[in-house]
């Protein structure tokens, strides 16, 4: 038997974001932290280029002897989440930027680990058999756990727990999901002997109801990550102990991974009844008790969950649904981007998300910010005009008519009603006039622009606003562009 | 792309750069920014008056025939054609005299907050316009509920922005009933979308390509959606808290053309494209229609309060233009249009007057005012005006839509819509009492807050060209719709 033949040129992608690991790694040991935070936005952007020039059309690589099965296959999808993984791991390391300046968490350690989420990411979308999924699953989440939890306390701060009770939570249920996945993917294959994805079929026979559990429990350990509900419980206390530009990366990245290894499966296995009750569940109960949320982070916390349902109640169509939901996530990670950037920019470096009367009136202080959060909010509900949102939404109902789940549809666009109920409300609070006092003031607005300063912005903060804001802008004016990538 | 696409296409950009110019000013040039967005507005009623001379076979009057969608002219660019969305715009006999409203209400409206609260507002109702314009435009249905959704936030923020006191509940349920409503537009578009392959309605007006079962479906989710708008009893409840909190303007744009986004998608989407669906649902739209026009004239009777009272008014009107919708006859559908623009003449008045009444006077509780006829006697006089042509006297703008409306549901023949019509006539009857007790109480009786007499300039210039498009509409219904059969 010959060795196996591999293209490296399709590797380009993976060789491109470990690559970037490695040179952090080594730019942090022998040079400044400017070099640190340069290496890793080049390896990004060259991450991304990687993926655009191996295009979607390749054939795979590591193939079993027979054809077929490979174990790394380029496809559209693929290229498209390596770019929009490049892309969010540069969006939040500017985040982190006003913050890693001010000491935080160390520059080196926490560029590694980002660019190794980063890889991880990467792997998933081009995995073309279970073990490569799951690993990179795991390769992406893995250094998110540290990541959670990596929070200096300058001298004097007030040192909160909060951060390593979050790592701590994250850390735990993460593994029991991977292990239930692991599991699943073990009775599969123990019932059909199918590990790469092109080979998954649905069994018959007298192993079948051990592969329908081997299934289940897949979709189950893979709902954990998209925190689908009931699986959703560590995600928003996770989010509100992480740094914010990390929950940023757990609410995007993490989520838009989770979500392909869940396509991945349901796209060749039936899972159609039960992810459909999970998509039910999660924008239903998402949408209801961010109703309730009064800080900031929570609330984009259970926004969050509530847009995976309409992912989910996409991928409950099985293969026809993984285009919409692939596109639902891309919109929707471009525009949860831009939400989290802006209650960056809008706290001081290294505070967290704070409560959300903490925003009253932000939107008459910085006029720009306020519009970009009311334009991702918009599009989160999917009203004009966050285009991008509401094109997102016509996706996913069109794919539902179409496979006649009208009843599924029905769900999600009453589900937008209900979601459109907190995001005026956090919008409008944007605008609101100042508070009352008790005591008569002569200027109410002078004593709110005291009382709430207005903070300055920092430019790679701003940088990331802006271009987020354009991707949105953008995609809401000629989708046509995502829709042509995905297919 | 001939000049009269471009004025097509312009309808809708103007306004929307216009917006965005506005939006830009910084806020010390506060007074320049509204000249500007004033200027905008106006500057787009230019294209709005270019778009007749683009009709070759004189005014193409609504027929019930399927195919009967005849442009006067029209854009076609693609767009989106995974969603089978396609910008496609084009201008017809029905939706030209809506636009002309839009262009108008809009300027007056812009014009009138020239002295007003800020630059935002302005911006505001820019955006406003591109929406309700492109919503009568749309000639792609997915086209057609992003222009129907676009008009949604911008609303909320007049209403919780520059409204009363209780503006924020009234702007949410406002935002969350309406947005209600469009769910179900969301549904029955893409159904009718996805069944047919294709969401132009040229190609889909008459129902081609739908099967019966679909066209009831879509009809039903299409009829919801355009009730919650208009918006129909019983879905109306949104409608006099947003009437009563919003500033003059809001309630101006409100009820001078948002509803009519309603029975305009009613017309143009829900008949045109189910017709089928449409045939099945008429009696009970017909029901529906009279029992609006019974109940709000039986609640304005008892209200109290002056925005309310007008608010509750439009319920009534609205039942009308859907009586005359539901018969779905030709006359029918012709005093639907008619009424449409005579009540937005109508009521976009009033709520002028209602506005300046409550500036003056600082209530709008009917047992609080009166006598204006002595302390304001031109006010009292213009609002006499807008208050008989309201109730439908003959020669006003109000009078066509009403009453071919009942002649339409007579003609159409059959006890079910006989009776209909003699219902309708009774709430007709009724308009009259609530708005003669409207005009008692107000105008008539001791003077009761003391109210100035002065008009402003800028009140004579919102004023008039309503006034005197009241009457000509009267005159010559013939403006809105080709001759009456």
């Amino acid at each position: 038997m010959t060795a196996q033949s591999v293209d490296h040129v399709s590797l380009l992608p993976l060789y491109a974001a470990a690559g970037t690991a490695v040179l952090v790694l080594l730019a942090d040991l022998f040079f400044g932290r400017r070099v640190v935070l340069g290496a890793l936005t080049a390896g990004g952007i060259a991450t991304a280029v990687c993926a655009i020039v191996v295009g979607g059309s390749r054939a795979g690589t590591f193939c079993a002897p027979g054809g077929g099965a490979c174990s790394w296959v380029p496809s559209p999808l693929a290229a498209v989440a390596a770019v929009v993984f490049a892309g969010l791991t540069v969006g939040v390391l500017g985040l982190s930027i006003p913050s890693l300046r001010l000491g935080t968490a160390p520059t080196g350690e926490f560029c590694f680990l980002l660019a190794s989420s980063m890889t991880g990411g990467v792997v998933v979308g081009y995995a073309g058999d279970l073990i490569t999924l799951i690993v990179g699953v795991e390769t992406l989440t893995l250094p998110l756990y540290l990541l959670v939890g990596l929070r200096r306390f300058a001298p004097g701060e007030k040192v909160s727990t909060a951060p390593a009770s979050a790592s701590i939570t994250f850390f735990l249920i993460s593994v029991v999901s991977t292990a239930i996945a692991l599991l699943g993917a073990a009775l599969n294959y123990a019932a059909t002997g199918a590990l790469h994805l092109d080979r998954l079929l649905n069994a018959t026979g007298p192993f079948a109801p051990v592969a329908d559990a081997g299934v289940a429990l897949l979709v189950i350990g893979l709902a954990f990550k998209v925190a689908a509900v009931p699986l959703h419980a560590w995600a928003p206390a996770t989010y509100e102990g992480a740094p914010l530009p990390v929950a940023a990366y757990l609410s995007t990245a993490s989520k838009l991974g989770g979500v392909l290894a869940l396509a991945a499966i349901v796209a060749r296995l039936d899972a159609a009844a039960l992810t459909a009750v999970l998509a039910v569940l999660t924008m239903t109960v998402g949408n209801l008790v961010a109703l309730r949320q009064t800080r900031m982070v929570r609330l984009l916390a259970w926004s969050s969950i509530a847009q995976a349902g309409y992912i989910l109640a996409a991928l409950a169509l099985g293969a026809p649904g993984v285009a919409p939901a692939a596109a639902y996530a891309v919109f929707f990670v471009v525009l949860e981007l831009i939400a989290f950037a802006v209650v960056v920019a809008l706290r001081p470096p290294g505070a967290d998300g704070g409560p959300l009367l903490a925003y009253r009136g932000a939107g008459r202080r910085s006029p720009w910010l306020g519009a970009s959060l009311v334009l991702a909010f918009a599009g989160l509900a999917g009203l004009p005009p966050g285009l991008a949102g509401l094109f997102a939404k016509v996706t996913v109902v069109d794919a539902l008519i179409d496979n006649n789940h009208g009843w599924l549809a029905g769900v999600v666009a009453l589900n937008a009603v209900i979601g459109l109920a907190y995001y005026v409300r956090a919008s409008a609070l944007l605008y609101a006039t100042p508070e009352r006092v008790g005591i008569a003031v002569a200027d109410p607005a002078l004593l709110e622009a005291a009382t709430h300063p207005r903070l300055p912005v920092s430019r790679a903060v701003g940088a990331v606003v802006v271009a987020a804001s354009l991707v949105a802008v953008a995609l809401g004016f000629a989708p046509q562009v995502l829709f042509d990538a995905l297919g | 792309m001939t000049i009269y696409q471009v004025a097509l296409v312009a309808v809708v950009l103007l306004p929307a750069v216009g917006a965005g110019v506005v939006a830009v000013f910084p806020a010390r040039l506060d007074r320049a920014a509204r000249i500007t967005g004033t200027a905008f507005a106006a500057v787009t009623l230019l294209p709005i008056i270019l778009l007749p001379f683009a009709r070759q076979a004189g005014w193409t009057a609504y027929t019930a025939s399927p195919g009967a969608l005849r442009p006067w002219t029209e854009v076609d660019v693609s767009w989106v054609p995974a969603l089978h969305l396609d910008f496609h715009l084009g201008v017809d006999g029905v939706s030209y005299p809506l636009v002309a409203l839009t262009g108008l209400l809009t300027v007056l409206c812009a014009a009138y907050s020239l002295k007003g609260p800020g630059r935002a507002l302005i911006a505001l109702l820019l955006v406003l316009e591109a929406g309700i314009a492109g919503t009568f435009l749309s000639f792609d249905l997915i086209l057609f509920f992003l222009f129907f959704e676009v008009v949604l936030l911008p609303m909320y923020a007049v209403i919780a922005g520059w409204g009363g006191d209780d503006r924020r509940r009234a702007a949410r349920k406002f935002v969350l009933y309406t947005l209600f409503g469009s769910v179900f537009l969301l549904l029955g578009v893409v159904t009718v979308a996805v069944s047919a392959g294709t969401a132009d309605l040229r190609e889909l007006t008459g129902g081609a390509g739908l099967d019966r079962t679909t066209q009831y479906a879509a009809f039903t989710l299409l009829a919801i959606a355009f009730a919650v708008k208009a918006p129909l009893w019983p879905l109306h409840t949104w409608l006099p808290d947003a009437h009563t909190q919003a500033p003059t303007v809001g309630s101006v744009i409100l009820a001078g053309v948002l509803l009519k986004m309603g029975t305009y998608g009613l017309i143009r989407v829900a008949v045109g494209v189910t017709p089928q669906g449409a045939e099945k649902a008429a009696p009970v739209l017909g029901i529906l229609a009279a029992a609006a026009i019974v109940a709000g004239s039986l609640i304005c009777l008892r209200q109290t309060e002056l925005k309310r009272l007008i608010a509750y008014s439009s319920v009534g009107h609205m039942g009308f233009v859907l009586l005359g919708i539901a018969t779905l006859t030709t006359t029918g559908l012709q005093a639907a249009l008619i009424g449409n623009v005579a009540h937005g003449l109508i009521t976009g008045l009033l709520f002028f007057l209602a506005g300046a009444i409550k500036d003056r006077a600082h209530t709008g509780e009917l047992a609080d005012l009166g006598g204006l006829r002595e302390t304001a006697p031109r006010l009292a006089g213009v609002l006499g005006f807008a208050a008989i042509a309201s109730l439908g006297l003959p020669g006003l703008a109000g009078f066509w839509g009403e009453a071919f409306a009942v002649v339409a549901a007579i003609q159409r023949g059959g006890g079910l819509w006989t009776t209909l019509a003699v219902l309708a006539a009774i709430g007709g009857a009724l308009t009259a009492a609530y708005f003669l007790r409207l005009l008692r109480r107000v105008t008539h009786g001791p003077a009761a807050a003391p109210v100035s007499p002065v008009i402003a300039g800028r009140e004579w210039l919102a004023w008039a060209p309503l006034a005197a498009l009241i009457l000509a509409v009267g005159l010559a219904p013939a403006l809105v719709t080709g001759a009456l059969p």
